[in-house]
Formats: C-alpha cells, structure tokens, sequence
C-alpha cells in the first residue's frame, strides 16, 4: 500500500512537470506506465476513466483521481491528485509572482501584446485538436459546429447549450 | 476593471465553474465568470495568463486558475481559487469511480453515454466560441491575425508539438509587436 502511494506521487508528480501543454499531453505516457508497467488497470478500464473524467464537470486531468482509486482507495485518489496538481501549480505561482512584480513595465506590455493573438490561437487549437483526440461522428460535428456558434455570438447560457447538445446525440443516436 | 475580490468569492466563483463544467470547456465558463461577469481581470490579463498557463507544465485551466488566484490575492487567492475549482469535481469523480468500480462497468447504459458525447461535443463548441470571441474583439490587424491563424493550425490541424509551435511563433510575434510598436 505505501509502495504503491510512492509510486503514485511520482509517477504523477513527475508527469505534472512534464505535461506542457496542458494534461492532455502525458495521457499515452500516464497509460503505457499504469496499464503497462505497474498493471493497476486494463487498457479498456483506462478508456472508461478517460471518458468519464472528460464528461465530469472539473478540469480533464481528473483521470488521475480514478487511477489513484483504483490503485489504491481514497488514499491513492488524494494522493494522485495532489502530485498531479501541486508541483505545477507551485510552477505557475512562481510565474505569476514574477508576473504580478512586472506591472507597469514596458517589457510586460510588450509580453501582453504578443502573447494575445497566440493564445488566441491555442484557445482555437485546444477545440480542433479534442475533435482529432476523440470518436467524432456526424452527430458529434454538428453538435460542436452549433455551440459554437452560439457560444460566440448569442448569449445563450451554456448549460442550456450543454443540455441542448447532450439531446441531440442522444435522439441521432436513436 | 481590477477589483479586488474576497477570498470568500474568489472560492465561490471558482466553485461554480468546477461545478457547471460538464464535458470541458473550462477556458470559456473561466472567462465568462472573471472577464465578462465579476470583471476581475481584462481579457489582456485573461489572455496573458492564459499563454503563462500554457508555457508551465501541468493541465492548463488549472493553471488559468492559480494565476487568476495569485494576481487577485496572493498565495491564499491561488489557494481559495484552486480548490474551490477542484474539491467538487474530485468528489463527483470519485462518487462515479466507486460506482464504476462496484458495478463494474459505466455508469449506466448507452444512452447515458450518448448524453456524455453530446455534452463534450459541446464543451469543444465552448472552447472554439471563445477564441472565435476574443479574436473578434481584441484582433484588429493583419499580423495579430496571421500569428492567431498559423498557432491554430500548426497545433489544431496539422498536429505539431506544442513546444515547437510554440518555440517559433513566440520569438515571431515578440519581435513583429515590437516593431510594430516602434513604427
């Protein structure tokens, strides 16, 4: 059980320095060592994982909650999440202080202005690459074709739009 | 623009994005609720600490998060904002886990999954309606658009690592807003 906590830590730990550009980018890795390694799951259960973390409200990498789960009840869980989380944001804080202490300078204008239209740019990136990483159907295509839409340039609540996309591949699937 | 929250609210509004969601699209409920609603931060700052979540490692909107949580309030701002957006969903996670992992099998059948794919055909829509927003706001000449255009489909089409798109455009679009401003 305390090997298995360790492994955990690290493993996650290490995975969460190493996921440049966002959670989604150590996935293959996060599989070949749970499911090939250290066997705490099946490939199918690791795609089951997957599929319900991404439709749970929170952010994506909440995959890592359910291996720990799996790996080792509530203590695995806890401690997969905080090694998946903790050094990366640790990170990001050092960033932001960095950040925060170059108000009103010229080079952190400078920054702002040329980092505006590449995260714009991401912004777009992150979508078109979920549609490529996942099943998309006829359904599916239209579905994010028109909250899209809609989420650009109506007003419409997203949840309304959530509940809308969820009918519509249901009855298509039907 | 740059009120200064509690950190009472700083928890509240990251926990109601936690909760709401469902599928992804956590860069468009962010922006929504501490850009467009609360008006925490510009979408300048929205959009810098955005490019800075995804230069660090680790899940970007998590990241979004602890940034938008230092600059309001420091390290306990970074702290009330992070777990207020994480303590739902892990508990939500972990409720479906022991379900999962006692049944044996998804939560429910087919159509629960089908209801799962619409949602996170949605969350994609999200995320797009969002950069499709922000670019109609905030780009208003060529080079900006250009630099957006390429970022998106070096990364979103064509596939390319992160880390090299990254690598090469950063330096570009430094040194084209430099000159600009200077012209």
């Amino acid at each position: 059980m305390i090997v298995t906590l360790l492994q955990l830590a690290l493993l996650f730990g290490g995975l969460s320095l190493l996921a440049f550009g966002g959670g989604t980018s150590v996935l293959p890795d996060m599989q070949r060592v749970t499911v090939d390694s250290y066997h705490w799951l099946t490939g199918a259960q690791f795609l089951d994982f997957f599929a319900i973390s991404r439709a749970s409200p929170g952010p994506g990498s909440l995959i890592v909650v359910l291996i720990g789960q799996k790996a080792a009840g509530l203590a695995g869980a806890l401690v997969a999440f905080l090694a998946m989380f903790v050094p990366s944001s640790l990170l990001l804080y050092v960033a932001a202080l960095v950040w925060h202490r170059a108000a009103h300078t010229a080079w952190r204008a400078l920054l702002e202005h040329a980092l505006a239209p590449v995260a714009i740019g991401l912004t777009l990136a992150s979508g078109l690459a979920l549609i490529r990483g996942t099943e998309h159907g006829w359904a599916q295509y239209a579905v994010t074709a028109a909250a899209t839409l809609a989420f650009a340039f109506t007003d419409l609540h997203p949840l309304a739009l959530l509940a809308g996309g969820a009918a519509l591949v249901l009855v298509a699937g039907h | 623009m740059n009120r200064r929250p509690t950190l009472l609210s700083l928890f509240t509004a990251f926990a109601g994005i936690g909760i709401m969601s469902f599928g992804g699209g956590l860069t468009a409920w962010i922006r929504r609720e501490i850009v467009q609603r609360r008006e925490w931060l510009d979408d300048q700052q929205f959009l810098s600490g955005y490019a800075l979540s995804q230069l660090v490692p680790g899940a970007t909107n998590v990241n979004l998060t602890v940034f938008i949580g230092a600059q309001l309030r420091g390290i306990p701002g970074a702290v009330a904002a992070f777990v207020g957006l994480t303590v739902l969903p892990v508990a939500i996670v972990f409720a479906l886990g022991m379900l999962y992992l006692h049944k044996s099998g998804l939560p429910g059948s087919g159509a629960v999954g089908a209801a799962l794919a619409g949602m996170g055909a949605t969350a994609i829509g999200l995320n797009l309606g969002t950069g499709i927003r922000l670019g109609r706001l905030h780009i208003r000449r060529f080079i900006p658009l250009a630099i957006a255009a390429i970022v998106t489909l070096a990364i979103g089409v064509l596939g390319f690592p992160l880390l090299h798109v990254l690598a090469v455009m950063l330096p570009v679009s430094l040194a084209l807003t430099w000159l600009d401003q200077r012209a």
